[in-house]
């Protein structure tokens, strides 16, 4: 889990299209949340809501975050899960636990 | 709100102040440096209630057991009752010897009245004895050298620099620890290791590097020391006969930019590297995949190249890092009245 934390944040720290959303950002602080992420998508448990996810990406959002952004961060996280020996299958329900949280990151959350 | 008793006394602390601004406030004669969580300068005991966890974590586990922690990042949830580091943490020692490495740094051997076991690389306290303490590295290496020795940067104006030139042989400091988690660890011979660091960072680097040469290392040792001007390295020829003498062993000294300082004789200007150390960095090692990284020295460097060399393929947990935080300036204290003061 290690390992795929560290491969999937350093893809996404040097991809320029996102890697300004992490400016600023303490990067030990960030690698505990994308190791949370990654165990969320991975099937592990979560302790973060749809409104938590919101919360914390508003933010984000006001700065531009959008769809093609959450795009490349799933197309980095395919990457890393094939580099790391996952097979299409594995990848493919990583993706799509990723892309249930799409709406709540970019505000999108339907009223309940 | 809580409270923080100390001697007795029951101290309000305000709800962000931190533990040790309370205890100053209240003139318990803390002492701190980086006030920052990391010279562990401040450190006290919680005799009674929990200390906060943060405050503990970079603690060992001996001192993290009797309830130790680090005042300057205490910001409690519960009261608690304190009492200073324990006599006990104290080493004292005989200062055997002071002599200048350069225009700004000098060495100071210590020899310690009782047992200091450390690690080359780690750093210690120096308290003077009226308590003012800072921390600085260990260049020595133990078992070989029978004091320890520290390299330090004087600040004009600076209380402990204004100290220690006043030092001489045989005159008594106090020590405490040691601590730090840049050190050499065995297990891996082969593994390349990258250390860089700015003016006195030199200090943990070269006991470093001397304990891995003295293990047998056999890996790539790859030295990288800066300084603003040639005046600010030192230890050149020192480094030179070493490289000469281990051929894994890569000594690169490096000034941001040769002009601006005298001709460097220690090591030569012809083998001084002119320009930013993290683009030095990324041009001769972009990939650092598989390496052992020590960062020490510059804060803000320290903290630029963490980042770099992770994204240059370093795990995070083969990157140990030591910022030299220096402490801030004494407050100035209004000169004297002519007519006479109370």
């Amino acid at each position: 889990m290690e390992t795929a934390v560290e491969l999937f944040y350093r893809k996404m720290l040097t991809d320029q299209q996102v890697a300004h959303f992490f400016d600023g950002v303490d990067m030990d602080r960030q690698i505990a949340k994308q190791t949370a992420f990654l165990t969320m998508v991975t099937g592990g448990p979560s302790h973060y809501t749809g409104r938590d996810m919101q919360a914390a990406h508003a933010h984000l959002v006001a700065k531009g975050l959008n769809d093609r952004h959450v795009d490349i961060v799933v197309e980095h996280l395919g990457e890393t899960l094939r580099e790391l020996g996952a097979s299409p299958e594995q990848v493919q329900g990583v993706a799509a636990l990723a892309n249930s949280v799409r709406d709540a990151v970019l505000g999108r959350m339907r009223q309940a | 709100m809580t409270i923080i008793v100390y001697e007795g006394r029951e101290l309000t602390r305000a709800p962000q102040e931190s533990v040790l601004e309370c205890l100053q406030r209240s003139g318990v004669p803390v002492p701190s440096s980086c006030r920052a969580g990391a010279c562990q300068s401040c450190l006290v005991r919680a005799v009674a209630g929990a200390p906060p966890p943060e405050a503990q974590k970079t603690l060992k586990d001996t001192l993290r057991t009797r309830g130790y922690f680090l005042s300057c990042v205490a910001r409690p949830t519960e009261d608690l009752t304190v009492s200073l580091a324990d006599a006990e943490l104290r080493c004292a020692a005989r200062v055997h010897s002071l002599s200048p490495l350069s225009p700004t740094v000098v060495r100071l051997r210590l020899c310690p009245e009782a047992d200091f076991a450390y690690a080359a690389g780690q750093f210690l306290n120096l308290s003077r004895p009226d308590g003012l303490t800072r921390s600085y590295s260990l260049a020595s290496l133990p078992g070989r050298d029978p004091f320890l020795e520290l390299h330090i940067r004087l600040y004009p104006g600076g209380q402990m620099s204004t100290y220690v030139q006043t030092l001489r042989p045989g005159d008594q400091v106090f020590l405490r620890g040691p601590a730090g988690d840049c050190f050499y660890v065995g297990g891996r011979p082969e593994q390349p290791i990258l250390l860089l660091g700015t003016g006195t960072g030199l200090a943990p680097l070269y006991g470093i590097v001397q304990e891995a040469l003295r293990s047998g290392h056999r890996g790539p040792l790859v030295l990288l020391h800066g300084a603003a001007r040639s005046d600010g390295l030192y230890l050149g020829r020192e480094l030179r006969e070493l490289a000469a003498a281990h051929p894994n062993l890569t000594y690169l000294p490096s000034v941001l930019q040769l002009a601006a300082g005298p001709p460097a004789e220690d090591p030569p200007t012809a083998d001084v590297l002119e320009g930013a150390l993290d683009t030095l960095l990324a041009a001769r090692y972009p990939s650092l995949r598989g390496f052992r990284v020590f960062l020490c020295g510059s804060p803000e460097l320290v903290t630029a190249l963490r980042k770099q060399a992770f994204l240059a393929g370093a795990s995070r947990k083969d990157i140990a890092s030591d910022a030299f935080l220096t402490a801030p300036p004494a407050p100035v204290s209004p000169p004297p009245s002519a007519t006479g003061s109370p």
